[in-house]
């Protein structure tokens, strides 16, 4: 079972909350996902008023929340994100994202170690954002994180495991869960970053901006389940040539 | 270094011509290019990219939900003022325009800001005329604290002001500045713009490039149309669009479409923009710059506001006032210009939600400006 900061999930996708077209289909895909862990971005959250249209129907669900810091430009800013989602949510999780460009989305190294370090001294439970980055996932995880969620390729563009070879170093070294974030766009590929042995994956713009996402939550809980039991069961090497069946130094043991 | 270097260096006749001998082949090219640039955004502008309609509002569509989900954000204007020191053939509120004039005090402020509070409005476009003596520095500095208490979101869409002062500005809690150009052909500009500051087409070129160097979130870009040739006004912004991301690369980018409406005193267009047109002009831009927020105002009839809703527009006003002290005691006199759009945000959002869309009050954290 995935354990992270001492918090078992028997589900091993995180999903997310925005991007759907209510959130009654919200609910319903989040249910059908069976995630445990749900991601909410603190910039959405109406903090003046406590009532809010995300909010109260995910407390509702019962699902442990993981608030972002989306929309923060600097580490400044997302500690004071973190600071009120502690205050608002009361949690101490936080999925610490830093994208300061809003093309391509990407997450700022610099800012996002600088954070990390402060919220974790603060007894926070970070889960950082990061490149497929395997040095500062490292760095990451000396300054105390709880795991490290590199990107697959750039947020909500579907094309998969762009990354797929530093994700491979990223697993084979972390301490930490790695979780796997941002650019999956299919079940497929949900199964193969889950093949290679990552600890979850986090899906939000499949599922939401799918045309049936309630559907579609599900394909994606199944391809997560397959492809962590066959990386449990333990996939075959993958060889370039056929496997000789008649062995050139089999006379050794006559 | 601005904008203003590069628009020199632009060949306006040039792209006149190109944008009118365009091929259908070059609009296929344009449509088969994965990523925009300025070459298909000329192409998709031209008259050949009309026969594409459909592919490219496909296109737009699906671009648009990819990025920004079902997602659409709602703001409302407030206008601080109709008090202005220009002359500006096309706008109720120009100097000659005998009218009645005002500037909100704290106390009409606060009225405002309640109503629009109570229709769940979380972001604020602040507007005035232009006026840098009575509406000036002075004038923002004592009301954006009191608007950016209630509001996440803090917009302004007042004169062009120089760069320190968008960043005390910045520091007060302004996130995004708008400020059009209206039209980028400087001999049509000098038309319209007879008497005031805004006759210095340079100054208020240049000025996105300050708005961004003090580090304000996000700059809208407009163009008036129906001032002149829309589809070049359309593409010169584009190329002031591409210049700003190559420039200032943590600024996010807005544009608006406003097509001339009439008001006191105004003058009609001189050139018709169709509604043919103006999807073009929306998906043209979708399909050249995926994370650009389009905004569109009441300026706009509600079936076809509902039309253009999957198309590729990321935000909307619902239920506008475009006059000081509108939303408290409404007088038609005062107007900048006559909405469309009448009806209220309850509706507006009934008719997002049956179309399979989420308005979206809040989408930003106001208490960064503490940092």
């Amino acid at each position: 079972m995935l354990t992270i900061a001492g918090v078992e999930f028997e589900s091993r996708l995180f999903t997310g909350t925005g991007k759907f077209r209510s959130s009654q289909l919200m609910l319903e895909s989040i249910k059908a996902s069976k995630s445990q862990l749900v991601t909410v971005a603190m910039k959405r959250i109406d903090l003046k008023t406590g009532a809010d249209d995300l909010l109260t129907p995910l407390r509702k669900a019962g699902v442990r929340l993981l608030p972002n810091t989306s929309g923060a430009r600097n580490a400044k800013e997302a500690i004071f994100a973190a600071e009120l989602a502690r205050e608002m949510l009361g949690t101490q999780w936080v999925k610490l994202e830093i994208h300061p460009d809003p093309k391509y989305l990407m997450p700022d190294a610099v800012e996002t170690l600088a954070a990390a370090k402060t919220l974790c001294e603060r007894g926070f439970i970070v889960m950082p954002y990061v490149h497929a980055d395997p040095v500062l996932c490292r760095r990451l995880e000396e300054v105390g994180c709880a795991a490290v969620m590199p990107l697959a390729s750039p947020i909500g563009t579907n094309q998969g495991l762009v990354t797929e070879s530093f994700i491979k170093m990223i697993i084979e070294q972390a301490k930490v869960p790695v979780v796997i974030d941002a650019g999956i766009g299919a079940p497929s590929h949900a199964a193969h970053a889950m093949e290679l042995g990552a600890d979850a994956v986090l899906v939000n713009t499949a599922i939401a901006s799918s045309a049936s996402p309630i559907e579609m939550a599900q394909c994606f809980k199944d391809a997560v389940d397959c492809g962590r039991r066959a990386f449990e069961a333990g996939l075959g090497r993958v060889q370039t040539q056929a496997v000789h069946t008649s062995p050139l130094t089999g006379f050794l043991q006559q | 270094m601005s904008f203003v270097d590069q628009f020199a260096h632009i060949e306006r006749d040039k792209l006149l011509l190109a944008l009118y001998s365009c091929t259908a082949v070059e609009v296929e090219r344009a449509l088969m290019q994965p990523e925009g640039n300025l070459e298909s955004l000329l192409a998709l502008l031209s008259p050949a990219a009309e026969p594409y309609i459909e592919e490219m509002a496909q296109r737009s569509a699906a671009l648009t939900r990819q990025r920004f989900g079902a997602n659409i954000g709602l703001y409302l204007p407030l206008y601080l003022s109709n008090l202005c020191a220009n002359e500006c053939d096309y706008c109720g509120f120009s100097m000659s325009n005998k009218l009645k004039r005002k500037v909100l005090n704290e106390q009409e402020l606060a009225a405002e800001i309640a109503i629009i509070k109570s229709r769940g409005f979380d972001s604020i476009l602040l507007v005035s005329g232009e006026h840098e003596t009575k509406v000036g520095m002075d004038y923002f500095k004592r009301v954006l604290p009191i608007v950016k208490q209630q509001f996440s979101y803090l917009a302004m869409e007042v004169q062009p002001l120089e760069e320190i002062d968008y960043r005390q500005l910045v520091e007060l809690g302004l996130d995004a500045v708008m400020v059009y150009q209206e039209t980028y052909q400087a001999a049509t500009y000098a038309k319209h713009h007879t008497r005031g500051n805004k006759q210095d087409f340079t100054y208020r070129l240049a000025t996105p490039d300050r708005v961004a160097s003090a580090g304000v979130d996000k700059i809208g870009l407009g163009v008036l149309l129906g001032l002149d040739d829309w589809r070049l006004d359309a593409l010169l912004m584009g190329h002031h669009l591409n210049y700003l991301e190559r420039h200032y690369w943590r600024t996010r980018f807005s544009i608006s479409l406003p097509r001339l409406r009439p008001c006191t005193g105004g003058i009609t267009p001189k050139v018709h923009l169709t509604d043919l047109g103006l999807v073009q002009m929306i998906c043209a831009f979708r399909l050249f710059n995926q994370q650009l927020d389009i905004s569109l105002s009441t300026r706009e009839a509600p079936s076809l506001r509902d039309n253009l809703l999957p198309l590729g527009i990321t935000q909307m006003s619902a239920g506008s006032s475009t006059q000081p002290g509108g939303y408290q005691a409404p007088e038609s006199q005062l107007d900048q210009f006559e909405i469309s759009d009448e009806r209220t945000v309850e509706q507006v959002m009934t008719q997002m939600r049956l179309k399979g869309f989420n308005p979206v009050f809040k989408d930003w954290e106001s208490a960064w400006i503490a940092c």
